[in-house]
């Protein structure tokens, strides 16, 4: 296999506004085979979408790229060329498919109207014939009716959907190397796997190459034939797909291929990159115990929630997001929750949180109908069930910092008799969940977002309570950084016989965590029971399609 | 806020100074900042600028910088001719004769006179030769104070309805707006006249009788509307934020997930907004000034000096002009990029 594309001892480092600089690759080197795909695997900050951003020259301003480095694309230093040819090669013979579809589509512009721009931009081609050739793409990509779909907005498109709007327009001026920058990691579980199957398919179609980049070395398993393993800036190890699956050589290699939750196991504790890194394997801790369940703390039983959407002057229709859902959850135990985005699973946890108004059904916490108190009377409640969010980036406050962060509820629910003693409990909190000493009186930016979510289990514990309801907490993380919070959620769960409701689009983490599992589906439960026998013998289509699913 | 004593609080201060006091373009504003308030501290204890109403130099009295120059309009006017020759002696028919001498005696004895008159001043004089520079420093404490005092205002009405209005949303919301929007459909001079009117009439005109509070109050109530609409917009995009909901779910009260959580988040706008609305009403104090619903005319302000400008332009004098634009110009600047330091360093993300 000849090399379309050689990156060789590229450096890139960001000047910062201080006069400092900060080293994002430190002199890495790969080749991009033709008509292959080589995957860049690493976990964030690990240089990897800086690298491949710099065979586009789409780096920020502030980057500066070392003059030894060299990116040789059919005998020419992409890094320095001019501008005028850069922008020829530019969608033409290279593209790039971004992370997040929802802001890479411009909002005011058809689809159709978008991909004919791509198409007359680098081919010259009158504005009908291009129309009708972006059908054709739109087709290539899998849309049923490409004709009317190339009127629609993006708004009116799924996540799905956009996202294959992106790969026709990276693909419609046949490129020789796409650059796909984590395209499926905004997208639900079984889209992925549609996505993926599409750039596989057109990869071999058109004949071309793929950069694929992921924090996943699971998923890529499936589709790259080579892989490059990149860790603090540096590659830790590179070969083709098959021998670093089977034999990788590197700690941090194998250390990515342990952690992620197996299916078929339920081990004590999840392997970390540490475990690995300190040179050590797997960690000996034997099976996952799980406690019997008693009489439960908290009973839902038939919740519903509708929500009304005014369309006119009388009328509204009315869109069911959860109906009818029933479940148990006892001290010491977990009740996994799965679905895909709009299933209405993360609904069940504002509700139960009464964070949002059910329309019908009751909460029994402690005999008490949670459903039906006043908001007065609702407080007491807050300090026995508490939540964590998805997103650790966006549910800490930036303007506090992490001892207020911590003390704020404390101090609503009259723990502790005074602000030092609260403080004192605080810097356990943190001690507890893993975080250094000194965080106290810094800010959330400051952290990485696995550190963010220790923060926010920490301001969850802080009341402690007997109910955690955990939303995608691991879903906004890297999947070595997954690990950490699920062992450090299970360390906490035996410690205090906290009751979760675990919330996942995952599968595979809501299997290795849970003692029963629902499966949920446009606001209702498909499939329940123990997540063992769901694994083994699904009974509904859809589980069955989440399972296939999961990269293997 | 301050129900929520925080633990920290030191810090919580300190780091922001820390990060102002490494700004240098945020300190030197903060400096003259710091001085206009001096001066204007000065100048309400009487401290300086006291006889800024003293006739001390002829009418026009040029810069003593520009030495002495020809100045015709200091001359006396030429007033009516005195008829010429001795009066005619009436004192056979005048019944207040015998009083004249004693009358003459009396005069004497007084002393009258017309004060040595400079002809020129540091930095001129105006119509009735006043101490420009004296007009300028006492007419900083009055601008100043309204434009600043009538930005707060605005900004406090601004803000809580915003908040009130973005917060809550539904009815609060709905009613709010339309109180918006009487306001801003209603042409802002005539809503100024008609505050002035009110303002002046009945029980009111007594309590804020021709002091500056009223220009004040004029400008606070017609002027909150801009800060009302970002408030609100703010408030809307944060209340739906994962950290606002993370803290309703450790049970934080409504006005404490407003005023302590979004509140800090959105201040930078507020501070921007404020700062705007300062060089604003400073502004529309001289129109209102000039239009004679401003300040009172036993006081000066930056505005009333630019209305005389006017007029004094025309035949060439133009220090009035210059001294009350130097003034506000540097103030308004220092202002400005003072509050833009303070956005930054009341912001940890920026360091």
């Amino acid at each position: 296999m000849s090399a379309l594309l050689t990156v060789s001892a590229l450096r890139v480092s960001f000047r910062l506004g201080t006069g400092r600089t900060v080293d994002a690759v430190r002199g890495v080197s790969f080749a991009v085979p033709e008509n292959a795909t080589l995957a860049l695997v690493g976990e964030s900050g690990s240089g990897k979408t800086v690298s491949a951003m710099s065979i586009l020259r789409l780096l920020p301003e502030n980057a500066v790229v070392d003059a030894a480095s060299r990116i040789d694309y059919s005998g020419e230093n992409l890094l320095t060329a001019a501008p005028g040819r850069l922008r020829a090669l530019r969608g033409r013979e290279i593209s790039a498919v971004f992370q997040e579809p929802m802001t890479s589509l411009n909002p005011v512009l058809s689809v159709g109207a978008q991909v004919a721009e791509v198409l007359r931009l680098h081919q010259h081609i009158p504005p009908r014939q291009a129309l009708e050739r972006s059908a054709e793409l739109l087709a290539e990509v899998g849309f049923a009716l490409p004709k009317a779909r190339l009127k629609a907005y993006p708004h009116e498109l799924s996540g799905g959907e956009q996202q294959r709007v992106m790969i026709a327009m990276a693909v419609a001026n046949e490129p020789k190397l796409l650059i796909a920058d984590e395209p499926t990691t905004a997208l639900d579980v079984t889209v992925q796997r549609q996505v993926l199957e599409l750039i596989s398919r057109l990869r071999e179609r058109r004949r071309m190459s793929v950069l694929f980049i992921s924090h996943d070395l699971g998923l890529v398993g499936e589709l790259a034939d080579e892989v490059v393993v990149m860790r603090d800036g540096e590659v830790r190890e590179s070969g083709p797909v098959g021998r670093v699956f089977n034999a990788p050589r590197d700690p941090y290699t194998r250390a990515l291929l342990a952690c992620r939750p197996p299916l078929d196991a339920r081990p004590r504790r999840l392997p970390v990159i540490d475990d690995f890194l300190r040179g050590g394997g797997v960690p000996e801790g034997g099976e996952l115990r799980r406690p019997e369940g008693d009489g439960g703390i908290v009973e839902a039983r038939d919740l519903q929630k509708q929500f009304r959407l005014r369309t006119g002057w009388f009328a509204a229709t009315v869109i069911p997001a959860v109906r009818a859902i029933s479940f148990r959850l006892s001290r010491g135990r977990t009740v996994g929750l799965v679905g895909e985005s709009g299933s209405g699973k993360t609904t069940v946890a504002m509700l139960l949180m009464r964070l949002l108004d059910a329309s019908g059904g009751e909460v029994r916490f402690a005999g008490v109908d949670l459903l039906r108190l006043s908001p007065r009377d609702v407080l007491p409640f807050r300090k026995r069930i508490q939540v964590v969010f998805q997103n650790p980036y966006a549910s800490l406050n930036p303007r506090f910092s992490i001892g207020r962060t911590l003390t704020e509820p404390m101090r609503i629910h009259r723990l502790g008799t005074d602000d030092a003693g609260r403080t004192e409990r605080a810097r356990q909190l943190l001690q507890r969940v893993g975080m250094p000493e000194n965080s106290l009186r810094r800010y959330p930016h400051e952290f990485s977002g696995g550190q963010r979510q220790r923060i926010a289990i920490a301001r969850a514990l802080a009341v402690e309570p007997e109910v955690l309801i955990c939303d995608e907490v691991v879903s906004a993380l890297d999947v070595s950084v997954q690990a950490t919070v699920l062992n450090l959620l299970l360390d906490l769960q035996e410690e205090r016989g906290l009751a979760y409701l675990f919330i996942s689009h995952d599968l595979a983490v809501v299997k290795y965590m849970s003692d029963e599992v629902l499966v949920m589906r446009e606001g209702e439960v498909v499939e329940r029971g123990a997540p063992e026998a769901i694994y083994r013998d699904p009974q509904h289509e859809y589980t069955r399609k989440l399972l296939a699913a999961i990269p293997r | 806020m301050h129900a929520l004593a925080q633990p920290e609080s030191e810090s919580a201060w300190l780091s922001p100074w820390r990060r102002l006091r490494r700004d240098r373009i945020g300190m030197i504003s903060l400096g003259v900042v710091l001085a206009y308030f001096a001066m204007i501290l000065a100048a309400t204890l009487d401290l300086v600028s006291r006889d800024w109403s003293r006739e001390v130099g002829v009418p026009y009295a040029s810069p003593s910088f520009l030495g002495r120059q020809p100045n015709p309009e200091a001359s006396p006017a030429e007033g009516v001719p005195r008829p010429g020759g001795a009066p005619p002696d009436l004192s056979a028919v005048d019944p207040l004769a015998p009083k004249y001498a004693e009358w003459a005696r009396r005069t004497a004895e007084l002393k009258s006179g017309e004060a040595e008159r400079a002809a020129s001043l540091p930095w001129g004089g105006d119509r009735w030769g006043r101490d420009v520079l004296d007009k300028a420093i006492k007419g900083s404490q009055v601008s100043i104070a309204v434009g600043v005092a009538a930005a707060l205002c605005a900004t406090l009405i601004g803000t809580l309805l915003g908040a009130m209005a973005g917060f809550h949303g539904g009815r609060a919301d709905d009613l709010l707006e339309w109180v918006y929007n009487v306001f801003t459909s209603i042409p802002g001079i005539l809503l100024v006249f008609a505050l002035a009117a009110v303002l002046r009439s009945g029980w009111l005109g007594k309590v804020f009788a021709e002091g500056i509070w009223m220009v004040v109050i004029i400008l606070a109530v017609t002027g909150w509307t801009g800060m009302y609409r970002l408030v609100r917009a703010e408030y809307l995009k944060h209340r739906a934020r994962e950290y606002v909901r993370a803290a309703e779910a450790i049970g934080a009260s409504a006005a404490s997930r407003m005023f302590a959580h979004i509140l800090p988040n959105v201040s930078h706008v507020i501070l921007i907004q404020l700062s705007l609305l300062v060089v604003a009403f400073i502004k529309v104090e001289v129109i209102l000034s000039f239009l004679g619903l401003g300040v009172p005319v036993d006081m000066v302000s930056w505005g009333t000096m630019l209305a005389e400008a006017q007029t004094e332009l025309v035949i060439g004098k133009w220090w009035q002009l210059t001294a009350a634009t130097a003034f506000m110009a540097v103030f308004l600047t220092a202002f400005s990029m003072l509050t833009d330091s303070l956005r930054d360093a009341l912001d940890p993300r920026l360091r």
